[in-house]
């Protein structure tokens, strides 16, 4: 049987705003049904945006959404998921919004561990402002602010969110799609700060500047690029050229925020009734 | 009675906020505002409230908003850099009409400035710190025990009309230890956002037909709503080119300006037969209340206009004032700020002159009392 999206959708706001072509449509489904799968009620669930093509996401969602200020998603999301430790908060971003002015809220968010899943839809470059680059743009490639091909070094997303103390890290594109589901519902599950970096196609900004014809060719791109990871580390150094690992890259367990604030809570009030202080 | 105690004005403002029953507060480290945050540290947790060390300013905004969509009353509070830091979201949770309380204690600028000293010059950043119109709610308490009772006001103006208060008071107020009584519960008003009574099909955030502050719903209590930065129409959702944009920022002015009345709170020192007054608050109030006295004492009618809420501005008071004195003089901590809109308002019918310092040290009443025997 056909998954049945109209629970979660919010009739009348579709069509959505994503050019044709654009893998976004693709992430937003396998979004609804992760949720659906893990049959997270409607009311405990925020999503949570920043700016740009992928912030456009929880407007067309009928949960908790909450549309902020360009890369501020996190800490908006900090501040939901702090007042109700309770429920589950997501964040969806792009590769600018996360990683170029809100980097320095993705990193801390990272850091300190708090239980919020951070999707950032890469496609590398600024669509919504019609195709500057961004930090994921890569060395060469053109944009309407590098006119003569990208010569800004790239981030590469799931090292920077390891190295700032992500416990929970993950690629998916958006050609394998039966495994972008079982990663998003990873990364919900996991218990701490996820990041999730799915890889998508910006046809209209992004693609069409740089040899990929059609938005067919940015999804074969995909197919023909990503590796599961443990594939990727098989191959020798001379083949790993123009292939990226994918799947869960990293995962630990740590203490999370929320839990070690409110205990920290719960123990200040016992010592209080105890007559301790 | 209440309980006495030995408080600085930031220490006291961390009171008022508890007493108005804030229980999140997210910040930044930063002279001379620091110790409210130091301050709710030590008591929050205590409480089951949150207090957050964000990574930024900025971040700080984004979560006490967060906090207040969940239904928390909320505050962070800053200074200088770290106000201007703050402005983006500031502008955010006026058009999403979120209730939150923002501090500003003042020190001089621009830019690092004098982190140590005492500032009034971020007094038209209250107003238009952040792009677009917006409606602006700003106090300027000038003494410990006035930062308590207005930190527990500007909560209550923020949950009353759906909007972040800012609350703006110097270095020296800030730091100044003085004795404050800190009332039992229930003798200062404590006032709640008014929450939807609707199913929540029928529930629309920003419902023009609910009033000019319609109800405000929590995330996670079964009413289902987007909020977005972008303009909105009543469900929430965005529009542009619609005359909506137009009318709903019409709403968001009015709101509070229709509501001056409410709003608009001052002091008065031997203002009635007065021939000069002086148009000061904060720390430059104080001196004008001593220059006032010093000038009765000598024989001068001079009386003092201290403003408790500058923003919206008492424009009616001003004008009035402006025409049965022979001069309004306006001491302040800037290069001249206030002291325009006071000209404003005074549309040339008395004289306005203004007193400006921004050496680091504060307005003396001697210096004011100079200036009110020259115009007098």
């Amino acid at each position: 049987m056909a998954f049945n999206y109209d629970r979660h959708i919010r009739h009348g706001k579709l069509p959505h705003i994503w050019c044709p072509g654009c893998t976004y449509g693709i992430v937003f489904k396998s979004l609804l049904r992760a949720v659906e799968t893990m049959q997270i009620p409607k009311d405990h669930l925020a999503l949570v945006s920043g700016i740009g093509c992928a912030s456009r996401l929880p407007g067309y969602v009928d949960w908790n959404t909450l549309h902020t200020a360009h890369g501020r998603a996190i800490p908006f999301a900090t501040g939901l998921k702090m007042a109700r430790p309770d429920k589950r908060v997501l964040v969806v971003s792009g590769d600018g919004d996360a990683t170029a002015i809100g980097g320095n809220h993705f990193i801390h968010a990272c850091r300190r561990n708090i239980d919020i899943t951070v999707i950032v839809m890469n496609n590398f470059i600024y669509g919504m402002t019609g195709g500057q680059h961004s930090p994921t743009t890569p060395v060469g490639h053109l944009a309407t602010t590098m006119p003569f091909g990208n010569i800004d070094p790239t981030f590469n997303i799931p090292s920077l969110a390891q190295g700032a103390g992500a416990t929970w890290v993950g690629r998916g594109t958006a050609y394998h799609v039966p495994v972008l589901d079982r990663l998003i519902i990873g990364a919900i599950e996991h218990k701490g700060l996820s990041v999730l970096e799915i890889i998508n196609g910006c046809p209209t900004t992004h693609g069409r500047r740089n040899k990929f014809r059609t938005p067919t060719d940015m999804l074969l791109w995909m197919k023909e690029s990503a590796l599961p990871l443990s594939a990727f580390e098989k191959l020798p150094p001379d083949k790993v050229a123009g292939k990226f690992p994918t799947g869960v890259l990293y995962k630990r367990e740590a203490p999370e925020f929320s839990e070690t604030y409110f205990a920290m809570v719960e123990r200040l009030q016992k010592q209080q009734e105890g007559g301790g202080g | 009675m209440g309980t006495l105690k030995l408080l600085q004005g930031n220490e006291a403002c961390a009171e008022g906020a508890l007493y108005a029953g804030c229980t999140f507060f997210a910040g930044y480290p930063i002279t001379p505002s620091t110790e409210v945050a130091e301050y709710l540290a030590r008591r929050l947790p205590r409480i089951g409230g949150v207090i957050l060390q964000m990574e930024d300013e900025i971040a700080s905004v984004g979560a006490i908003i967060g906090a207040s969509l969940a239904g928390k009353k909320s505050m962070t509070a800053t200074s200088g850099p770290g106000f201007s830091l703050k402005q983006e979201n500031i502008g955010f949770g006026m058009l999403c009409e979120v209730p939150c309380v923002i501090v500003d204690v003042m020190r001089g600028g621009p830019s690092t400035g004098v982190p140590t000293g005492p500032s009034q010059s971020d007094i038209m950043q209250c107003k238009w710190g952040t792009h677009g119109d917006h409606p602006v709610i700003c106090l300027t308490p000038a003494y410990v025990q006035e930062i308590f009772s207005e930190t527990v006001r500007a909560f209550n103006l923020a949950e009353r009309y759906r909007t972040p208060v800012i609350l703006a008071f110097d270095e020296i107020v800030g730091h100044m230890r003085e004795k404050i009584e800190i009332p039992e519960k229930g003798v200062l008003e404590v006032e709640n956002r008014r929450r939807p009574t609707c199913p929540p099909s029928e529930y629309k955030p920003f419902d023009e037909t609910q009033g000019d502050v319609p109800p405000i719903a929590d995330f996670f209590s079964g009413y289902r709503q987007h909020i977005t930065g972008l303009n909105h129409a009543s469900d929430g959702f965005p529009v542009n080119a619609s005359p909506r944009i137009h009318t709903d920022e019409l709403r968001l002015i009015r709101k509070v300006e229709g509501n001056r009345k409410d709003i608009i709170r001052y002091d008065t020192v031997l203002l009635d037969d007065a021939e000069v007054a002086v148009f000061a608050y904060g720390v430059s109030g104080r001196s004008g209340k001593n220059a006032v006295e010093m000038a009765r004492a000598e024989g001068i009618k001079a009386g003092l206009f201290r403003p408790l809420t500058i923003w919206p501005f008492p424009v009616e008071e001003v004008a009035a004032l402006a025409s049965r004195v022979k001069a309004i003089i306006v001491p302040e901590l800037s290069l001249g700020q206030i002291v325009l809109e006071v000209e404003r308002c005074a549309k040339g019918r008395c004289d306005v002159q203004g007193i400006f310092r921004v050496d680091g040290d504060p307005i003396t009443p001697a210096q004011i009392l100079e200036k009110i025997k020259e115009v007098g």
